[in-house]
């Protein structure tokens, strides 16, 4: 009975606590939102750690519904510290807005729920549940500023394609669940291995594409710039880290664990959404006067050279998706701490043409954010280099050089941009000038950065978290 | 005998109220005849030995579709004569729609015939079709089962959080201080000297 527990305790710490503090929130006199957020981020990290605690327990609980193992392990560690981040940086925003109620942090933390029913499924069911969980508490988050006509819209939008897209994804799962006549993975993987029909191939690209959707690979990447743009910022910084870390772990674990015996027929799907992602997100980007439009394309390029590194089909494929993925999603929350400090005394500002002259204005800003910038290029030095190269590499000894290069194509085109907001920080004229950034906001920015730049190079830690991720990888195989 | 009695009469009934859904004139008549044939779709489920689909019928569609559809026709300005009057405009779009249904109907009742005549029929054993769910639902899927709530509580919570206003100026009825309302509270001795009243 412990056993069983154990096993799940990380999504039992989620719903227990949520389910605490919604009760709390719901029948407390005042607001309480402050001690909330402060609360559920301890349940964050709580939920992080509770996996090492106990010994990092392996199997299956509820009759082979979810699958603990040490790939779920550290997507549990990833997307409870990543989403723990993401409370963090809402703070200030939500307080300044006056938009601050406790239900923010109680959808996070449902949310969070939902991504570690996602990223442990062992079956179709538990894997549409926890998609259903976390996009519903995502569509809520984006609209949560119900006053402003742009985050109705984005919350909307977000709504009607997340529902086309599950609508795809059911679709695909009942063709699987017709054709091979079960829900389980070992047992699909069991069928697929003595012949996959056509059926199942038909079911696995429907779900595909409705996982694609989820992680706004190109083609299905129209709602992400409205979205990132009209959802508040930290919501928006959340959007663009741990969900999509989670839809594309999902995505491994169902290419290599169900699919595993048909990587040639799914590898043409991947590398078709890898190319597309990569080319719309470079090309998209030129453009943008937005800065959280520019990052939501910059993202779905990202989601590309990811997508990469999974085509090989490999162990080594996985290990590369897994370590490109947690330095984005590091990266992604230093970009969004810096873009919430850019606040002037009338508000948030959101064009890239209000960070001219940063560097006279806000040195320490901006020597952060080009650090940033020069970390998604993947520029030496900086850790966003050796995301790229994990990347790659494997797809290069799986035969697909062809692909790399057309990713390094990508990432010239992509580097022009992020250029360009450089150049726009260190040499164009002053315009106007930002408040002081709450403590918060900094002291985040400037931890993630530090973990972007020298501190994971080292080799005491670098040698160990290295290991951890192939041991993660290797256990899906 | 019973049985092909009553499966002629529900059959008929659903017929008969489903083309009475698009022929009545009153919109509230249409979601009547629809809540009839729904009803007459779950007697025909109970003939067929599938009585969790039946109640699933009358619970989810009766009890919550087709009363949702009579909100939206009572509560919502739509103007009926003005809508029927563009009918003839989406003939063509119609007359397809009903060719793929009528394609995909010839497809079945094909198969029926081929397949000398099998069809669906209840098993044989004892277990009822929602025993049988209530054996799995709580032991094999409870998990799942259990999750499944959870999700319909965050799609609970985003209604409220996307909608719910506290206003100014309401007066709620707080039971509590009503029943701990005392004599001495709640009740003031006035004397009122003859011919003045109280004010």
């Amino acid at each position: 009975m412990l056993q069983t527990i154990s096993l799940f305790a990380p999504q039992l710490v989620l719903a227990f606590f949520a389910s605490q503090l919604l009760s709390t929130g719901a029948f407390a006199k005042k607001d309480i939102s402050v001690g909330v957020r402060y609360f559920a981020v301890g349940v964050l990290v709580l939920y992080a750690l509770i996996g090492f605690v106990l010994g990092q327990p392996t199997g299956t609980a509820f009759k082979g519904a979810l699958i603990v193992d040490s790939y779920s392990h550290y997507m549990n560690f990833f997307l409870g510290m990543s989403a723990a981040a993401a409370l963090m940086f809402s703070k200030s925003f939500f307080q300044t807005e006056k938009l601050d109620r406790f239900e923010f942090s109680v959808l996070v933390l449902y949310c969070t729920l939902g991504m570690s029913i996602m990223v442990s499924s062992n079956t179709l069911l538990s894997l549409y549940i926890g998609i259903e969980m976390q996009s519903l508490a995502l569509y809520v988050m984006a609209a949560f500023n119900r006053d402003s006509l742009r985050a109705s819209e984005a919350g909307l939008k977000y709504f009607v394609l997340g529902a086309i897209s599950s609508g795809l994804l059911l679709y695909g799962a009942s063709l699987i669940y017709g054709f091979t006549g079960s829900l389980e993975f070992t047992h699909i993987a069991q069928v697929v291995s003595e012949g996959a029909t056509p059926g199942i191939i038909a079911g696995m690209v429907f779900l595909l594409c409705g996982l694609a959707f989820k992680i706004s690979a190109a083609p299905f990447h129209m709602w992400t710039p409205d979205v990132y743009e009209g959802s508040p910022t930290p919501v928006t910084g959340f959007f663009a880290g741990a969900p999509k870390f989670a839809a594309m772990a999902l995505i491994a674990r169902l290419l290599v664990g169900p699919f595993g015996d048909i990587t040639t027929q799914w590898q043409q799907v991947i590398i078709v959404l890898a190319v597309l992602s990569m080319f719309v997100g470079a090309i998209g980007a030129l453009t943008q006067t937005n800065i959280k439009r520019l990052m939501a394309y910059s993202s779905i390029a990202n989601m590309g050279y990811a997508l990469v590194a999974l085509s090989a089909g490999t162990q080594a494929g996985v290990k590369g998706m897994l370590i490109f993925m947690s330095i984005y999603t590091i990266t992604v929350i230093g970009i969004f701490a810096c873009i919430l400090q850019m606040r002037i005394r009338n508000g948030m500002v959101e064009q890239i043409s209000d960070l001219a002259g940063l560097s006279k204005t806000n040195r320490g800003l901006a020597i952060v954010l080009t650090m940033f910038m020069f970390s998604v290029m993947g520029i030496p030095p900086l850790l966003g280099f050796f995301g790229k190269f994990f990347a790659f590499i494997p797809a290069m000894e799986a035969g697909l050089t062809w692909l790399v290069v057309l990713a390094l194509v990508a990432s010239v085109i992509g580097a022009f941009y992020y250029l360009r907001l450089v150049k726009i920080m260190w040499g164009d004229e002053n315009e106007n000038e930002f408040v002081q950034a709450p403590k918060t906001l900094r002291g985040l920015a400037v931890i993630t950065a530090l973990l972007v730049f020298p501190l994971l190079l080292l080799p005491m830690i670098s040698i160990p978290a290295q290991s951890w991720i192939s041991q993660a990888a290797a256990s899906l195989f | 005998m019973l049985t092909v009695i009553s499966f002629y009469l529900l059959a008929f009934v659903a017929v008969a109220a489903a083309f009475m859904v698009i022929a009545a004139r009153n919109p509230v008549h249409s979601v009547m005849y629809l809540i009839l044939t729904f009803f007459s779709a779950a007697g025909l489920f109970i003939l067929m030995g599938a009585e969790f689909l039946a109640l699933l019928l009358v619970m989810v569609y009766v009890g919550a579709v087709a009363v949702l559809f009579l909100f939206v026709v009572m509560m919502l300005d739509v103007d009926f004569v003005e809508m029927k009057q563009g009918f003839l405009n989406n003939i063509g779009f119609g007359l397809l729609v009903a060719g793929i249904l009528l394609l995909e109907m010839l497809m079945v009742g094909a198969t029926y015939v081929w397949k000398d005549g099998s069809t669906v029929v209840a098993r044989g054993d004892e277990v009822s079709n929602i025993e049988a769910f209530g054996r799995v639902l709580y032991t094999d899927y409870a998990g799942v089962f259990e999750a499944a709530g959870f999700v319909l509580l965050v799609a609970m919570i985003g209604a409220i959080v996307l909608t719910l206003r506290d206003r100014d100026g309401v007066r709620k009825q707080d039971a509590m201080s009503q029943m701990s309302r005392t004599k001495e509270t709640g009740m003031e001795m006035v004397d009122i000297e003859p011919g003045h009243g109280v004010g």
